[in-house]
């Protein structure tokens, strides 16, 4: 295949602007090619972000035709149009420079959220016993497959009109730890996705289940934490 | 160079959500989209609506006279088919609101595009019906 593809890419920070180039079209090549080979024939200070390049570590992720998506996974004839190509930074982030975008804000929220695991026995207790088919186990298994690419942060409009929203990715990982047996910091972390900007911000537009590259659902896992968040608040529990 | 995008706002949180907004657009138009902004501006529209309709009853109190005239304009073909289009808002916003009801009370179910598929459906049958009452 001779043909070459217009790519119009994002240079600069927060201001720049978007510029355009030939890349020549390969068979079987994905975006993430694309930008490599641009970065490697072409414009040499383009920054961007990849490591595994087939779709474990979830940094690839960009702004494709004006959707996130993971890079690495998506190939240029799938989503080509016309002849040409629109490659920018994640949205809902800030710009680093070009391609890559600062995650903090998307990480912040996840601490907001409370993601992190709280022991509730200590090496000495016996391993707990967690049964594959109890329906927690079940709830979180739906939801563990999460590996924080940002492309449901960035696909959000809760995000885009409120910024205190923790977003779909760390409220997704709430619900995970919501239904693990073994967690011992529920309490507060509930009361932590119940707040400003918690569960109840979501709007279910479902763009996070629509546009996941892992299939999961995020805004099953926030209707779940609406409703047991609805729960505690009837026991007087928030 | 296509297309130069400026942020005159400088560094932070509200600024680099408005550099970026200009780069997504295309996903926005799933169903369920289509779904909750339909359900926010069928609101929009009612709460316009509400204060005319306030004022229309309000005419009772002036006196019967009044009442009677505003309710033969009515009788308009026109006003009959805005009357039907109040139905469809009203009917599509109700079955919004429960769509919202459902995701956020009851268990998951997977079906939400066909629901909110048969939720313009219905509105659009109740307005129809409703229409065909009055005419």
């Amino acid at each position: 295949m001779n043909s070459s593809i217009k790519v119009t890419i994002w240079r600069g920070a927060q201001i720049g602007s978007y510029q355009s180039y030939d890349v020549p079209q390969r068979d079987n090549q994905t975006v993430l090619d694309l930008v490599s080979w641009l970065q490697r024939h072409v414009v040499p200070d383009l920054a961007y972000r990849f490591s595994c390049r087939v779709g474990v570590c979830g940094s690839c992720a960009m702004t494709v035709n004006g959707r996130p998506r993971w890079t690495c996974r998506t190939h240029v004839s799938k989503v080509v149009k016309d002849g040409t190509l629109k490659i920018g930074p994640l949205a809902n982030l800030p710009v680093i420079k070009d391609l890559a975008a600062d995650m903090s804000p998307f990480f912040d929220q996840w601490h907001r959220a409370k993601g992190s695991f709280v022991p509730s026995a200590g090496r000495h207790d016996p391993m707990a016993r967690v049964k594959p088919g109890s329906p927690r186990r079940q709830a979180a298994d739906e939801a563990i497959e999460c590996i924080n690419c940002g492309v449901c942060y960035a696909a959000c409009d809760s995000v885009r009109w409120n910024a205190d929203y923790l977003g779909p990715a760390a409220l997704n990982r709430a619900w995970t730890l919501i239904n693990d047996e073994r967690d011992g910091g529920n309490d507060a972390r509930l009361k932590a996705v119940s707040g400003l900007g918690g569960c109840q911000a979501c709007h279910s537009h479902q763009t996070c289940e629509q546009l996941c590259p892992k299939a999961l659902n995020p805004a099953k896992s926030i209707a779940g934490l609406k409703r047991r968040a609805l729960s505690a608040f009837l026991k007087g529990a928030l | 160079m296509t297309e130069r995008h400026k942020n005159p706002d400088g560094a932070g949180r509200t600024s680099f959500i408005r550099a970026t907004r200009s780069q997504t657009a295309g996903y926005q138009r799933d169903a369920l989209w289509l779904a909750a902004i339909v359900h926010r501006l069928s609101g929009v529209a009612l709460a316009v609506f509400l204060p005319f309709h306030f004022l229309f009853l309000g005419l009772a109190l002036q006196s019967e006279g009044r009442l009677q005239t505003a309710v033969n304009w009515t009788g308009n073909p026109l006003v009959k088919f805005a009357e039907m289009g109040l139905v469809f808002l009203l009917t599509l916003h109700l079955l919004g609101g429960l769509r919202v009801l459902v995701i956020e009370n009851l268990a998951w179910h997977d079906s939400q595009k066909t629901a909110a598929t048969l939720a313009v459906l219905g509105a659009a049958s109740v307005a129809l019906f409703y229409l065909a009452q009055i005419v």
